[in-house]
């Protein structure tokens, strides 16, 4: 008999109490004087039926105000399996408890009311269960009796999901119609729903595929514990975290880098050949090393990677918000250590996929940090390896657990450029696509052209001048040999972006389609700057995120509303100023400046070639120029 | 070279109930097992040697007496604490109720289970443990289905349900601030029929209390309470030989025993596989009210 955690979300009232009641009646997991308890129960409460919904409805304090409100665990077993069901709420402020659920179930029930269909909140449990790694997403179409069991409902919300999911790039995602209520396809069949031929809810969970995501080829050994009963032996006890090891294999010991040979891999009943992700040992070693808790043992040719700068999403799980500067204990594997939060990249709306620039995170916020940490940590990507790729934050003076983290990988230096699958969850897809990687590295490009690969972003009022700034730097650029393009409003107006106005909308799809082009013209090899009005902060975070870190050059052509509108090269301000252009940027429609652009330029009284000048350097000094 | 025995889920579950014993050895500087006589108490010694082996296991076990225990139960902690030659230390109610700390209840059959709490404390206190590991399953109780496998005690050993740390992956927070303490429970997500899964495929030593026997026993409030020193019989009542066996074992005043001639352990996981009950429905102090469990854990009870 093996082992299925899962995880079961939905909205209130979406049946996932009746669902778990009826998984656990259904399967005689429950026992007469719960029933009783339970009958009882809804006696008092006037309900005409037994509501099994309360058989899973745990604290007083939830059953007084009917809802649930923290992760419960359940347990059921058929003769396959046993089942641990991490229950957790649905509502946004309990995003907490959602991850907390979600961190170690191998698979996700995602509740949806046929009548409701695909709501905003059923997005967000797919997209925090994408998030979390869950290999497997289970779609439970509840409440088909109150749909006439309708095979179209049913058709059309999993056409629905269906192109939501290809965004978050599930592997697995399995649509089934049930009724919680009436026992539907939950553990039987429905007589009701002839035209469905999958298989039932119970029969699934049976069945699907268990510990697939395991690695078993990286190995990876946090040392949790000596266990030293005399001068002869010296054990080091842990769980294997990933891969397998045996007697007599070499190893390389974290943070000290020096090698050994395992010369046993113990347990009470005796020494192993071989153990494997999951098992409880102590290793021993051929020489005396000083190993400590913390430490991690792995292969020498085969390493994690070992870095105080860490690229990470985490969700801010603390009442407490974010706090800049503040040092945190970082618990990641067996090992802690001091860490501050370097930079907020971006906060994550959960509910439309966008990315927000903001300051601090508040409890429930899920987002993307930079992590900077007092001792190097050990790590793999969380899409790798879930038990090397994820940590906590902890606050030193409450000891509250504060920040759940997804690792993404080492903040990259400049010279060492991070592969942008990830980024894909916010970008949209078309259907049935799939990543390839590029074919010639950029590192390959840049060293043939002398210079890296980056996008000067020139925004600005109309008239600030950033167009003429931009073309004399992109001809000093090129005459010194340099790859470069450049990317204009009014010429992406001309084709591309044709079939765009001015509304905010186009504004977005506008500079949306630049920040994406800007990119492939990166990705090139080309040094591109691009010189739009963007005047939304958030349009221009995301042409940011489309390109590594540091290779992103905002400059901000800072020019006073008057002075434009006394250039007025365009006649626009005048036109605007008698009403007949809509949306005239700082006329009629806002700019939002930003706060912290690599570059600011002042342009009142000064010349073109100097500004140009002062660019190079600051070019120079990131890297991109030699 | 020894293949190991148990698979599947048993391992799964027995490698995680190590993990958190390890962690807890490793996080906290003064750990206690509470040892309560009972199988799950028992296995919890049983895991604790495993995840320790070659050394001692490094805390010592801590029995809470209620002075109302059945003299099996005693013989027994008294066999395995040699056995493993682990560290013994005795908190006892009767000295509690002794130094005026509290007040027994009144009628037939008193029940100390509420007075445990404070011994508990008091014992906890004077041993100056940071950390007390205890054989509570999620399975056991509605209440303690959002336990966490690290449990966090305010300075009054209460613990807040709605405010606890979330524990994520397997990263467990036992920071603490002085005076504070915590409850480790390493069998969380072990249920009664795993349990007896695993006693009997590692053939693990029961107290014969949990095998089928004739004792005299009467019914009171749908419980069968078994004939000892500290249980009086109201009027009208009368002793009367049965067949039976316990299935949790605690306090004689209040433990019920079941009717049972399951007098092996595959027996009784036959018996639990057809079960109907669960375990604690025999434990005439959970009955007292729906959530009466969940107000004794606010109050610290394990
Ligand atoms: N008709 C019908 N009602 C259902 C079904 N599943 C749940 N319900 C009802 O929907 C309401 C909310 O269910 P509950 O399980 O408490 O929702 P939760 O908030 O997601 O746990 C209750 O009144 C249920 O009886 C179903 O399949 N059909």
């Amino acid at each position: 008999m093996d082992l299925l955690r899962f995880s079961t979300a939905g909205s209130v009232d979406d049946g996932k109490s009746t669902l778990i009641g009826r998984l656990l009646y259904d399967t005689k997991s429950i026992f007469e004087d719960q029933l009783a308890a339970v009958e009882d129960a809804s006696a008092r409460r006037g309900e005409g039926y037994v509501n099994l919904a309360l058989l899973t409805d745990g604290l007083r304090a939830e059953r007084e105000q009917n809802i649930t409100i923290d992760v419960a665990y359940r347990y059921f077993a058929t003769p396959r399996r046993k089942f641990i069901i991490a229950d957790t709420p649905g509502h946004i402020q309990y995003t907490r408890n959602m991850v907390t659920g979600a961190s170690t179930a191998e698979l996700a029930i995602i509740l949806i009311d046929a009548r409701n269909g695909v709501l905003t909140q059923s997005k967000r449990h797919g997209f925090l269960s994408s998030l979390l790694g869950i290999p497997h997403i289970l779609v439970a179409i509840n409440k088909m009796d109150l749909v006439d069991w309708s095979e179209e409902r049913y058709e059309e919300i999993a056409a629905d999901y269906t192109s939501f999911a290809q965004k978050l790039g599930v592997d697995d995602l399995t649509f089934i119609p049930i009724s919680a209520l009436l026992g539907d396809n939950v553990v039987d069949e429905s007589e009701r729903m002839p035209w469905y031929r999958g298989s039932t809810l119970l029969h699934h969970l049976e069945h699907v595929n268990v510990g697939a995501h395991r690695n078993l080829v990286d190995f990876r050994f946090p040392v949790q514990y000596v266990i030293r009963p005399d001068q002869d032996y010296r054990g080091y006890a842990g769980r294997i975290a990933s891969g397998t090891i045996r007697p007599g294999e070499e190893i390389l010991i974290l943070p000290s880098r020096k090698t050994t040979t395992v010369a046993s891999v113990d347990t009470f009943e005796g020494p192993l050949d071989e153990a494997t992700a999951g098992d409880a040992i102590a290793l021993t070693t051929t020489d005396e090393l000083d190993i400590s808790r913390g430490d991690m043992i792995v292969r020498p040719l085969n390493l994690p990677s070992a870095d105080t700068e860490i690229d990470a999403t985490i969700c801010w799980t603390s009442e407490q918000p974010m706090e800049a500067n503040t040092q945190y204990w970082l618990r990641q594997t067996t090992r802690e250590t001091k860490a501050f939060i370097s930079r907020i990249v971006y906060r994550i709306d959960v509910d439309t996929l966008h990315r927000d620039e903001v300051k601090q995170f508040e409890l429930n916020d899920i987002g993307r940090v930079q992590i900077t940490t007092a001792q190097p940590i050990f790590f793999d990507r969380y899409q790798l390896n879930r038990e090397t790729g994820s940590f906590v934050l902890i606050d030193p003076h409450t000891n509250n657990t504060v920040a759940a983290g997804m690792i993404r990988g080492e903040v990259k230096t400049v010279d060492d450029l991070p592969p942008q699958k990830s980024e894909e969850v916010l970008r949209p897809v078309s259907p049935d696509v799939v990543w390839e990687a590029w074919n010639i590295d950029l590192a390959v490009r840049e060293a043939r052209s002398g210079h890296k690969a980056a996008v000067i972003w020139f925004t600005g009022l109309s008239g600030s001048g950033k167009s003429s700034i931009a073309r004399a730097l992109e001809s000093r650029l090129f005459e010194a040999g340099a790859q470069t393009m450049l990317l204009d409003g009014d010429q992406v107006r001309h084709g591309i972006n044709g079939d765009l106005g001015f509304s905010p909308g186009d504004r977005t799809e506008n500079i949306r389609r630049v920040g994406e082009l800007a990119a492939l013209f990166f990705r090139s090899g080309s040094i591109v700057l691009c010189t739009f009005v963007s005047p939304f902060q958030a349009d221009r975070a995301r042409a940011r995120g489309l390109v590594p870190r540091g290779r992103f050059v905002e400059v901000f052509v800072d020019t006073p509303l008057e002075e434009c509108e006394r250039r007025d090269a365009k006649g626009l301000y005048a036109r605007a100023r008698k009403g007949e252009i809509a949306h005239m940027t700082g006329i009629s429609s806002p700019y939002e400046a930003p706060e912290s652009p690599e570059v600011r330029v002042e342009t009142v009284g000064r010349e073109v070639d100097d500004v140009v000048g002062e660019l190079v350097v600051r070019l120079r000094d990131l890297g991109v120029v030699r | 070279m020894v293949l190991k025995t148990i698979e599947g889920h048993l391992r799964q579950l027995e490698s995680e109930s190590i993990f958190v014993m390890r962690e807890v050895a490793a996080q906290f500087e003064r750990p206690v097992l509470l040892f309560s006589g009972g199988k799950d108490s028992i296995l919890m010694v049983h895991l604790a040697r495993k995840a320790f082996w070659p050394g001692r296991v490094p805390f010592p076990l801590v029995h809470i007496d209620t002075g109302h225990n059945f003299p099996e139960t005693i013989a027994f902690r008294d066999r395995l604490v040699e056995e493993t030659s682990a560290q013994l230390r005795v908190g006892s109610v009767q000295a509690s109720i002794d130094a005026g700390r509290v007040k027994e209840e009144e009628g037939p059959n008193p029940s100390r289970n509420g007075l445990q709490t404070v011994t508990l404390l008091d014992t906890l206190a004077e041993l100056k443990a940071d950390v007390a590991l205890g054989g509570g399953r999620r399975d056991e109780e509605k209440a303690r289905a959002k336990e966490r496998f690290f449990s966090h005690r305010d300075r009054f050993g209460q613990w807040d349900p709605k405010n606890q740390r979330p524990e994520v992956w397997n990263l467990f927070n036992g920071r603490r601030n002085p005076g504070e303490h915590f409850r480790a429970f390493p069998l969380s997500n072990w249920t009664e029929m795993d349990v007896w899964q695993y006693i009997a495929a590692e053939e693990i030593e029961l107290p014969s209390l949990y095998f089928s026997h004739r004792r005299n026993v009467v019914k009171r409030d749908g419980v069968l309470l078994a004939e000892s020193e500290f249980n009086r019989l109201l009027p009208g009542e009368a002793w009367e030989e049965r067949t039976i066996r316990f299935r949790t074992i605690g306090d004689a005043t209040c433990t019920g025993a079941t009717e049972s001639s399951a007098s092996t352990l595959d027996d009784i996981i036959a018996e639990v596989a057809a079960a109907r009950e669960t375990e604690r429905g025999g434990r005439s102090d959970d009955k007292r009210s729906e959530a009466a469990m969940e107000d004794r854990k606010k109050l610290g009870y394990f």
